[in-house]
């Protein structure tokens, strides 16, 4: 491999850093990092969008009543999402947006994609032209969600545009009786491209870290990021095929007339939801990992110190993977499963929080006698910590099957993984994003107002979601349009915080223009001592193929 | 006897604990049977296993999860304050210490074991109904309930939103909860094992009663059940909780408990039969069904076709009569 790739470079040893024209290097791209940076414009895009879409559900439920979701109401006029089903598939957009269009590819897309060749001393992805159609098969998913959108869904006819029945999907809202349209069908198409997009980003990931690791770089020297990306490629690849097994049995049952989850041709809706779960709780995993990974570097980057229990940190993802498949029916406790079942969940569940706890300890022995410089990255990176912490205990109270009765689906589960989500899994990507933007784009980003972004961020989204705590306790169901009175105070609060959190929103935006327009020239390390893996040995940006000769890698690199 | 005696010791001490940190079920003038505004914890129970949960969250869970995050936070207030790089220009080097990294992995342990002892003993609480004294099945249509009370003979009592209140302008003209007032209120008798069994007909609904802490998935072609104990009478609410199409948020539960007698003049009312008159209607049976087999011995030699065709002749006739029999 490693004599492969010098032969390789020596052909055309000086123009290493040769760029292909606009058209081919953007459109035709098989250069990681192009991918990359593809991938990380493709998220933000989607990340607006998709926060534009929790706006529309805020300002719905700012009061009770109907505002905006309802006959004569600005949107009803301009002809989307119009009435209650509208709102029914603002909500369903919004959660498929930020999953799959938003976080996974920012997280694996975007910085794995740049990062993980380069943190392993590898000159590209293992397979460049597949990473091209992972990503452009992602653009043709979103177009088919987008399409989705604005073609009947609802069973009320050709006015309810879009699907509304949650991310989730579950049968028999999701069958042709439920959700006669065919803006069903779309997402399903969608979900299929998307997927198919993961497994091949899945096998390019796993393959690259298993073969083209610098020498020297052994997987236990291999820096967390690198592993958080490899644990969750392993998950991508095992769960997708069964998502994509339930949603095609979706797509016969609505319209070649199968009845895997019609109880009247012998099928049960509850089997979608034992198949949709054991995809979709790997998936939030895979939605986290990434972000841990970049915490991780992040922590010890700006404590200038080496990551504590390194190996912990790195088995504790593993761990988080494994456990992660054989947890997913503690979002079924209510569909009626057995005792003994329930008891397995409540115990296996709970103990996900034990390798968790290894990763959060770890990251405060991390800091703990460092010397710590407040950089706006690692203000990303303690509030993830504080945050995550949070949510993670929310989840702890969710595990007991006891508890759940009173608070499954209500708000409280709303507020739990929006703190691990939208304050764990986004922070995590802004931390990433700060921290290596010199890197990526070769030009400084402006430290005040990435400090006013974070701690806009860093008040909105809390007074977002810390009184949906409250809401859930007291009963509050989730994907309501409209909530008795009783629910009033703690809505308007949570309202209020979008509004902060969209001019944190908007905060970031100027950032970037002003860091594009005024172009401050991107030191190598701009870091210090604290940067040890090997991206900060490059130049920013790094060159367009990087390490025609292979790094390698000593025992005291500390490279991790 | 002796965990017994450990669970109310820990009690006391997690009582005493949970008011410090203003749990909220011990928040001044919740309502009973509905949300409360502004208020921070679950709504307090009216039914022993929502009591036992409110327990299980503000004295076990809650300061459980209060304790650790802010351990949590003090720790990075204590770094940030500590380790910043002018008060500690010289970072060390240590990313090892075994003996700590097995405490944060054994205490961790411990306290889930500790969470575990009484999750599991509330589920099971929740699994193990006692004998119900009544039985009703609730089925979520699209978008409304109905109810049955299938021993008693009462069926498809259907339970919709108050078409007042739909809005918040003649909900409060009308004085019913916005959202919540429904027609036909589901009745129950009071301090009485009720089993409900729950179903869907088109769509998965969701019966949920956060006094009593119930929330039961309603799943076409698949029969659920919980139950409860209601303590008091008076009317509690519930909304459906599994996203069921447009009008979701438009189907609400309503349960009023009244006393044993009103709820047999409501069952009486409503076309069906108590349990004592259907005691009684069992005993007359019994003793006309001897009164048969003496006759049916006299004339041994009737055709047995016709004697196999009499029980079901006999049935209909039964059900036919039955309304005539009030």
């Amino acid at each position: 491999m490693a004599s492969n790739a010098s032969v390789v470079h020596d052909h055309h040893h000086d123009d290493h850093d040769h760029k292909p024209g606009f058209f081919a290097r953007w459109f035709l791209s098989t250069n990681h990092k192009d991918i990359g940076t593809l991938y990380l414009i493709f998220a933000i895009f989607a990340g607006l969008l998709g926060g534009a879409l929790s706006g529309l559900i805020r300002w719905e439920l700012y009061e009770p009543g109907l505002q905006v979701f309802v006959k004569g109401s600005l949107l009803d006029q301009l002809g989307v999402f119009q009435g209650k089903h509208g709102y029914n598939s603002v909500v369903t957009a919004h959660a498929v947006l930020m999953i799959f269009f938003m976080v996974m590819p920012a997280m694996i897309g975007g910085f794995g994609n740049w990062f993980v060749p380069i943190m392993i001393g590898a000159p590209d992805m293992a397979f460049p032209r597949l990473n091209n159609i992972s990503f452009w098969l992602l653009v043709a998913s979103f177009i088919l969600l987008m399409v989705s959108i604005f073609v009947p869904g609802g069973p009320g006819g050709a006015s309810e545009h879009g699907f509304g029945g949650g991310w989730t999907m579950y049968p028999p809202m999701s069958s042709n009786k439920g959700s006669p349209g065919a803006a069903f069908d779309l997402i399903i198409f969608s979900f299929h491209l998307s997927g198919a997009s993961s497994i091949l980003g899945a096998i390019n990931f796993i393959t690259t870290i298993f073969n083209m690791r610098a020498p020297g770089m052994t997987l236990h020297r291999m820096p967390l990021f690198a592993w958080s990306v490899l644990v969750t490629a392993f998950l991508l690849l095992l769960s997708l095929p069964v998502f994509a097994g339930a949603i095609t049995m979706l797509l016969t049952d609505r319209n070649f007339g199968t009845a895997f989850f019609d109880p009247a041709g012998g099928g049960d809706p509850v089997m979608y939801q034992h198949l949709f779960w054991f995809f979709g709780h790997p998936e939030v995993y895979i939605l986290i990992l990434p972000g841990f990974g970049i915490i991780s570097h992040v922590v010890s980057t700006f404590s200038k110190k080496p990551v504590f229990g390194y190996l912990a940190m790195a088995y504790a993802m593993v761990a988080i993977g494994f456990v992660g498949f054989i947890v997913w029916a503690h979002h079924m406790y209510t569909v009626g499963m057995g005792f003994n079942l329930r008891a397995y969940f409540v115990m296996a569940t709970m103990v996900i929080a034990v390798p968790t706890g290894v990763k959060i300890f770890s990251w405060i022995a991390t800091m703990w006698g460092g010397s710590l410089d407040f950089k706006v990255p690692m203000l990303w990176a303690i509030g993830f910590i504080f945050l995550f912490t949070v949510g993670g205990v929310t989840g702890v109270v969710l595990s007991n099957a006891g508890i759940d009765y009173s608070l499954h689906d209500t708000y409280y589960v709303v507020a739990h993984f929006h703190y691990v989500l939208s304050l764990g899994a986004v922070f995590a990507i802004f931390c990433g994003f700060y921290y290596w933007y010199e890197k990526m784009f070769g030009i400084k980003y402006n430290e005040l107002l990435g400090q006013i972004h974070f701690w806009l961020m860093f008040v909105g989204v809390n007074v977002i979601f810390f009184p949906q705590h409250f809401l859930g306790l007291q009963g509050m169901p989730r994907r309501y349009v409209d909530y008795p009175e009783g629910f009033a105070y703690w809505n308007k609060i949570s309202s209020i915080g979008y509004a902060i959190t969209a001019i944190g929103v908007v905060v970031f935006l100027i950032m970037i223009v002003e860091s594009v327009i005024r172009r401050r020239k991107a030191e190598a390390n701009p870091w210090g001592e604290g940067a040890t893996t090997l991206e900060w040995t490059l130049s920013s940006p790094p060159p367009y193929h990087q390490f025609s000769e292979l790094p390698v890698i000593k025992d005291d690199d500390g490279h991790h | 006897m002796r965990i017994r005696r450990l669970m109310a010791g820990t009690a006391a001490v997690m009582t005493a604990l949970a008011g410090a940190l203003g749990a909220g079920a011990v928040w001044a003038q919740e309502k009973l049977g509905q949300p409360t505004d502004k208020s921070l914890g679950l709504q307090p129970g009216a039914a022993p296993l929502k009591h036992d949960a409110i327990w299980f969250h503000d004295i076990i869970l809650l300061p459980i999860i209060t304790v650790i995050v802010l351990f949590v936070l003090a720790l990075l207030i204590w770094i940030v304050l500590r380790y910043n790089k002018r008060a500690n220009p010289k970072p060390a080097s240590f990313s090892h210490n075994t003996a700590i990294e097995i405490l944060w992995t054994v205490i961790p342990v411990l306290i889930l074991v500790f969470i575990a002892f009484f999750s599991f003993s509330l589920l099971r609480k929740y699994n193990d109904m006692p004998t119900p004294d009544v039985v009703v099945k609730a089925t979520g249509y699209q978008w409304y309930w109905a109810y049955d009370y299938p021993e008693l003979g009462v069926e498809g009592v259907e339970s919709r939103l108050l078409p007042e209140a739909r809005e918040l302008k003649t909900a409060h003209a009308a004085k019913v909860p916005f959202l919540l007032g429904v027609d036909n209120e589901l009745i129950v008798p009071v301090n009485k094992v009720v089993q409900v069994q729950v179903t869907g007909y088109d769509v998965i609904h969701s019966f949920a009663m956060p006094a009593f802490g119930l929330k039961t998935d309603a799943i076409p072609g698949r029969l659920n059940s919980t139950w409860f104990r209601a303590e008091k009478t008076g009317i509690y609410y519930g909304q459906c909780s599994e996203l069921c199409g447009v009008d979701h948020a438009y189907m609400p539960i309503a349960i009023r408990v009244v006393t044993e007698k009103e709820f047999d003049a409501y069952i009486i009312k409503a076309g069906g039969k108590t349990k004592a008159m259907i005691a009684a209607e069992e005993a007359a049976a019994a003793a006309a069904a001897q009164q048969t087999a003496v006759n049916a011995v006299a004339s041994a030699d009737a055709s047995a076709a016709a004697s196999a065709a009499a029980p079901a002749e006999a049935d209909a006739a039964a059900s036919a009569a039955a309304p005539a029999v009030q």
